[in-house]
């Protein structure tokens, strides 16, 4: 962690509205450290043909922008006008109410007023006034318009990457704008100008052209998974080997390269490795991974829509390639918004696969019965409900679980009583977070949206306070020292949040806890979970 | 002093004046009542569908409801079927729910920060009030049509006899005072205005984020409110005068009839100002808010595809490119490959 970063009271202390002395639009932008993220790499913009690559920095007077960036800025909003029904809507009906704004996770850590999520959209709506309609035009000011001045782009670049698109605003506007999609429009007409972040573009580029955010090439990938089998046959005696790249396999995992890459994520990978040798050797269960196809997160997201179905298309090429009957998706945030709101969409139809079928219950995911992409907690649950897992929930007996329930799977998907069944099976302790905070009110993790980088430590920290604070509520309240989550993100920033707000609380996700629970055929006497931690009663042979 | 709001104000005064001077002094009734009126009509009208149409030429590429609930999913979990539609039948229900009682406004909570400790807290003045104001609002309308049809239709009258239930009268042979049954509607509805407008003065993000665009309706329909009340129960105006004059209006036959007090024409102003500047402003949320794709729309794009009729072909890192690239590390690592070199 940064060590210039100011102490949790002080950040606390400093939460509240701040009331700038002078009106929104008259307020300077102050690009501050630690509240941004570093501009993109020109190589990794230049690998996938995106428009001005060149080295810049957010904080220099010049951002080196092609000549015409207003005209095209004007032309690309105009373009978007025509293809989003959403953006325009949005653009035109806001009411300015107010109750979306104490509903942002960034305002009530930062207390900045441009953070609230109706003023985020109007540094937007000024512009579109002044440039698509009639009474902004004519009354200019007076009617909220302003023309789109260097300062207004930076004000943009600077707020659009202050927000998470989690969506929890959309929850509450009586209209339904979600600012999310004016945040994804607006980083869209950025990236027109090559004004990205680095951590989104370079993990773009890594998985365009390896697979993966992290860049992991093919046999690396093998190589990291084998560390893995060594790990797991140490903690269980039983040899988990999985296959890769495998044709003619019923079905195809995807989860994010997270998961391979970073503790905590790494014992969910492990979970998953456990579980699908379960299955294997009980059920006859036939999956593959692919090397190609090794990114369930995708950060083109948080680039262009363009930039997405990119990215997503591998997942389709790949199963199609492979020639699976369906495609089992991992535990991601976004993955699954794109997934449920955008995959089928953007490169459907797939009438290469089947519709999916539990070859273990033979349940039929209705749900899915079009982009046939099922989710690892939808498929554990219904295996738990036929009783298809032997499990020892009391291996988990040390843990005291809540779980957090990401953004993405909660307002842009609604799986919530999936993930929940699943570690309420394999773990006797779990206690749920206030109501406000959890299911579709649920805080972000404050980190999501690309903006999980090391030198935005402040923003994350400000972010994540909501979701930190609830956690800190049940850890006194009921001694939670669990963090459980379906997110990989979550899994990479979770540890970072906690240790800064509520330092005794551990990150986990959902299948580590299920592989600690699950009873494999053939195992030893286990002494310790995946992390190498002696299990409830074995604390003292330890010794 | 916010110049936002006071400009606001200075304006509704403003055209208060001119419309109360042109007809007291200038005997402009034809301007005030019967041009200016048509015209705002005509304005009013084109603006309102070419607004919508310019909305619904823009499609729908993704499916992007708000999730507010439990997806359908396998069939023991129970769905929240309609804060997360699949069908729909749930979708009709969830946006009546929202366009009729302002569901998403009901889940409205305040955040508060006070010595460490986060709460959120009870809060539903303002959809509370919200409700109140559109409510009133759509009786008083509707209550108008007792000038613009002849017979008048039983909802109108029914709707006027419920509306009118407190009565102030004392009848007997020495004093008959009365007023005219009192229009809970019309109060209701000055005072929701007001609180609308006092929650954008007094609490302080709300009036950080407000435009003069925000005060100037509520400052509009306060003035509209105020003068129709003024000439119901204060400065009486020629009630048979009135209805002459508005069915003259609706059957294309106007005229201006004598005798009827100013104030009409100042009413009859603001109203027709009121409907020019709503195909311009933010009052579009009437017709926007049933084309908003996170709340009308069913979440079930992973059962049934949702067709984007923009998609276009994109350029993609083939599984080909990848494994020429990677072949012989491929190889080395066991990993299976199409072509073996």
């Amino acid at each position: 962690m940064a060590d210039d970063l100011a102490k949790p009271e002080e950040l606390l202390e400093n939460s509240g509205y701040k009331r700038p002395a002078t009106g929104w639009m008259d307020t300077p932008i102050d690009i501050r450290p630690g509240m941004y993220c570093y501009a993109s790499n020109p190589k990794s913009v230049e690998y996938v043909g995106l428009p001005n690559p060149r080295a810049w920095n957010p904080i220099d007077e010049d951002w080196k922008l092609p000549e015409n960036w207003q005209e095209i800025l004007h032309k690309g909003m105009k373009e978007r006008l025509e293809r989003f029904r959403s953006f325009r809507i949005f653009m035109d009906i806001c009411v300015r109410c107010g109750a979306c704004a104490d509903k942002c996770h960034f305002f009530i850590g930062t207390g900045d007023p441009k953070n609230m999520p109706v003023l985020r959209a109007e540094l937007i709506r000024s512009v579109y006034r002044n440039d698509f309609t009639t009474f902004g035009k004519i009354f200019k000011g007076v009617a909220g318009a302003r023309p789109l001045t260097l300062d207004v782009l930076k004000e943009w670049w600077y707020y659009f990457f202050q927000c998470t698109e989690c969506r929890r605003c959309s929850v509450f506007c009586p209209y339904g704008i979600d600012t999310a999609e004016i945040t994804i429009i607006g980083r869209e007409l950025l990236n027109l100008l090559g004004l990205n972040i680095d951590w989104i573009a370079t993990p773009v580029a890594n998985c365009y052209r390896t697979g993966n955010h992290l860049g992991i090439q093919p046999h690396a990938f093998k190589d990291m998974m084998d560390f893995f089998i060594e790990d797991i046959e140490e903690i269980t005696g039983v040899n988990v080997e999985p296959s890769f790249n495998r044709k003619g396999a019923d079905i195809l995992f995807i989860t994010p390269s997270g998961d391979v890459f970073a503790d905590p994520g790494t014992y969910s990978c492990m979970g998953y490795m456990m579980l699908f040798k379960y299955l294997k050797d009980k059920y006859g269960f036939d999956i593959t991974w692919s090397t190609y196809a090794s990114e369930g997160g995708n950060f083109g997201f948080f680039t262009s829509h363009e930039t997405m179905k990119r990215l997503n298309s591998k997942m389709y090429a790949e199963a199609k390639r492979l020639g699976v009957k369906w495609i089992l998706g991992g535990e991601c945030g976004h993955m699954w918004r794109v997934i449920n709101q955008y995959m089928d969409t953007m490169n459907g139809p797939t009438d290469f696969l089947e519709e999916p079928v539990s070859p273990i219950t033979g349940t039929k995911f209705e749900n899915a019965r079009s982009t046939k992409m099922v989710h690892i907690a939808e498929f554990v649950a219904d295996l738990i409900k036929h009783d298809k897992l032997e499990l020892d929930p009391a291996r988990n007996d040390n843990k005291i679980v809540t779980f957090h329930d990401s953004c993405n799977p909660a307002r842009g998907m609604g799986m919530l009583d999936e993930p929940r069944y699943v570690i309420q099976n394999v773990c006797n302790n779990f206690y749920e977070m206030p109501p406000n905070t959890i299911r579709e009110n649920t805080f972000c993790c404050g980190s999501g949206a690309g903006l999980n980088a090391g030198e935005d430590m402040e923003l994350r920290m400000c972010g994540g306070m909501p979701r930190a604070n609830a956690v800190k509520y049940v850890h006194e309240k009921n001694g939670v020292n669990m963090l459980a989550c379906v997110c990989a993100i979550d899994r990479a920033v979770f540890p970072a949040l906690m240790d800064y707000w509520v330092p005794d609380v551990d990150v986990t996700g959902m299948s580590e806890l299920v592989a600690n629970a699950l009873i494999m055929p053939g195992e030893k006497e286990r002494d310790t979970d995946l992390r190498g931690e002696p299990l409830p009663g074995k604390e003292e042979e330890d010794e | 002093m916010n110049k936002n709001y006071m400009f606001s104000l200075v304006a509704v005064i403003f055209l208060f004046l001119i419309a109360y001077v042109g007809v007291e002094a200038a005997g402009l009734q034809w301007l005030f009542g019967i041009a200016i009126p048509y015209v705002a009509t005509i304005i009013f009208v084109v603006g309102f569908i070419s607004r919508v149409m310019k909305w619904a030429y823009s499609p729908v590429p993704f499916r992007i409801p708000s999730t507010c609930g439990q997806q359908a999913s396998l069939p023991w979990i129970r769905q929240a079927t309609i804060d997360n539609p699949s069908t729909n039948g749930g979708v009709i229900v969830r946006m009546a729910l929202e366009i009729l009682l302002f569901r998403s406004l009901f889940r409205n909570m305040r955040f508060e920060l006070k010595e460490g400790k986060f709460s959120y807290i009870w809060e539903k003045w303002l959809w509370l009030f919200a409700l109140a104001f559109h409510w009133s609002f759509l009786v008083v309308l509707v209550r108008h049509l007792r000038f613009f049809t002849e017979p008048v239709p039983f909802f109108v009258r029914y709707l006027e006899f419920l509306d009118s239930v407190f009565r102030v009268e004392v009848l007997n042979e020495v004093v008959q005072v009365g007023l005219p049954g009192v229009f809970v509607s019309g109060i209701v509805l000055l005072a929701a205005v007001i609180f609308l407008f006092l929650r954008r003065i007094f609490i302080t993000q709300v009036k950080y984020i407000s435009l003069a665009s925000d005060y100037f309706p509520l400052f509009l329909i306060m003035a509209i409110a105020f003068s129709g009340i003024m000439m119901r129960y204060f400065v009486k105006v020629d009630i048979v005068g009135v209805k002459e004059f508005t069915m003259g209006l609706v059957t294309f036959s106007p005229s201006v009839p004598e005798g009827i007090g100013s104030v009409f024409y100042v009413h009859v102003f603001l109203v027709s100002l009121l409907l020019a500047y709503f195909p311009f402003s933010k009052l579009m949320h009437l017709g926007g808010i049933f084309l908003s794709p996170t709340r009308n729309l069913a979440n079930n794009s992973r059962a049934q595809r949702h067709v984007n009729p923009w998609n276009y072909p994109v350029h993609v890192h083939t599984y080909e490119e990848y494994e020429d690239e990677f072949r012989e590390k491929m190889i080395e690592a066991g990993l299976p490959v199409e072509k073996e070199s």
